[in-house]
């Protein structure tokens, strides 16, 4: 029977939250890796059953546990994260240079076609890889050894490798984003890497040719059009139908352009959806609205989705990999809240409800379709 | 044998309840005793000392005995009633944070 499976990351812990296809009742588990950071949880396109958690504290460092039974299960990998040869440095907030060093994985992204093989995006940013189901990683080093690297310098939250997308159509191809550096792209599977922020356009960086130094939130990729991507940047939501040679605004009529997740409809390709924030100094929903925001024309007309959602005195954030899609006949959209809710709609964002209120804050949210 | 205890977070990555027991070959030090523990539990390598390194994080101490153990150089011998097992060599995590 079909059904879904929703994993979700908090600041403590992991949770496994599975419906069938009505997506009415849902059977919650967790916390897994209670009292851990979980910054991303994910499944494997190739076999739904393995997924792939991290697992992080400040005080002991980072961990990869593995799922051969779709989360009931788990095993800590041994497998630990190196640099390649010297780690160079990159800037600090406060213009100085900074050794590159290792914090914590943000996101895993398994392989399209193998469960054995995933790639994780680090903190200080930086690609690895894993070819053994996670037991052993190495780094992809040529990302962190650019020649723009040096001038890479942390967001807010960290200078995270936040966003990995591997192209279905051409298999060599790897889009990635660092905050605050920008987008790059490998058409060698990771051997060469270039910036791929034309058309970004930041406060604070004058020079609009800048190669480097775009705070990117998240990019979004629809499978079957590998080369329109969306991006939720720091400030203004962007499109590019090029793979990234030239980026345009699409922030049209949206009451705030800033904002941390996107994410494209499973069967609309123009089809778009985003959670506007209030402000980068602010981080809460605009006039105490929770409204998720739906494009059917691939930005520039956004229409606001709030049934279901709380409308007055809500100041919860969407953090960047705390949204998803389902690929059920009717799409499903998932989101979570610093606040601990996750909200889901089978209507493709019509109207919505929260599978459960009171999680640790959500830290990221994936959506496996089960068939 | 010498006894040692990991705080809660390591006691459930490495599944282990109550003290960890282990046999470390000659002189016991902080670093034969991780050298040991970390082979008995290779998901341990990391969490208590950078696995390059070997310098502890910054939020872990090492006690024994009522003494604080943590700025000693790795090599200098544990006292006798821990390479004895009398007493267990205590791996703390900082009370810092929430």
């Amino acid at each position: 029977m079909s059904g879904v499976r929703v994993l979700v990351g908090t600041h403590k812990g992991a949770f496994v939250l599975t419906s069938d296809a009505r997506r009415r009742q849902w059977e919650i588990s967790g916390p897994h890796f209670g009292g851990w950071e979980v910054y991303h949880v994910k499944g494997s396109p190739a076999d739904p059953d393995r997924l792939y958690a991290s697992q992080n504290t400040g005080w002991f460092g980072q961990v990869i546990q593995r799922s051969n039974d779709g989360g009931k299960t788990w095993q800590a990998m041994d497998g630990k994260f190196a640099y390649d040869g010297e780690p160079g440095t990159h800037k600090w907030y406060d213009g100085t240079s900074r050794p590159f060093e290792f914090k914590r994985i943000w996101h895993l992204e398994p392989s399209l076609n193998d469960r054995d093989t995933v790639y994780a995006g680090a903190e200080d940013a930086a690609l690895f890889r894993s070819q053994d189901g996670g037991e052993s990683w190495h780094e992809l080093p040529s990302l962190r050894q650019h020649t723009t690297a040096p001038d890479w310098a942390p967001g807010a939250g960290g200078m995270c490798l936040h966003t990995i997308i591997l192209d279905p159509k051409h298999p060599d191809r790897i889009f990635v984003a660092i905050s605050a550096a920008g987008a790059f792209r490998s058409d060698d599977g990771g051997k060469s890497w270039r910036p791929i922020n034309r058309g970004l356009k930041s406060e604070g960086i004058p020079d609009p040719n800048a190669e480097v130094g775009h705070c990117v939130h998240r990019i979004a990729m629809h499978p079957s059009r590998p080369d329109v991507l969306f991006m939720q940047k720091h400030w203004d939501v962007m499109r590019t139908d090029d793979a990234g040679e030239s980026w345009r605004e699409v922030s049209g009529n949206l009451p705030s352009d800033f904002g941390f997740p996107i994410d494209v409809h499973a069967h609309e390709p123009e089809t778009i959806y985003v959670v506007p924030i209030k402000s980068d100094s602010e981080h809460v929903p605009p006039d105490g609205k929770l409204r998720v925001y739906r494009s059917r024309t691939g930005g520039n007309e956004w229409e606001a989705l709030t049934n279901g959602l709380p409308q007055s005195n809500c100041y919860v954030n969407v953090l960047r990999d705390a949204m998803a899609v389902d690929s059920l006949d009717s799409s499903g959209v998932y989101f979570g809240t610093t606040g601990g809710q996750v909200y889901a709609s089978a209507d493709a964002g019509d109207s919505w409800a929260p599978i459960v209120r009171d999680l640790p804050a959500v830290l990221s949210v994936e959506v496996q379709t089960l068939k | 044998m010498i006894r040692v205890v990991l705080p809660p977070h390591l006691r459930n990555l490495a599944q282990v309840a109550g003290a960890v027991e282990l046999d470390v070959q000659g002189v016991a030090t902080a670093q034969s005793v991780l050298d040991a523990l970390e082979s008995r539990y290779p998901v341990l390598r990391g969490a208590i000392r950078d696995q390059t390194t070997h310098q502890r994080r910054a939020l872990v101490r090492f006690f024994a005995c009522e003494q604080d153990l943590s700025l000693d150089p790795p090599d200098t011998p544990l006292p006798d009633d821990v390479a004895t097992g009398r007493e267990p060599f205590l791996i703390i995590g900082a009370m810092a944070g929430g």
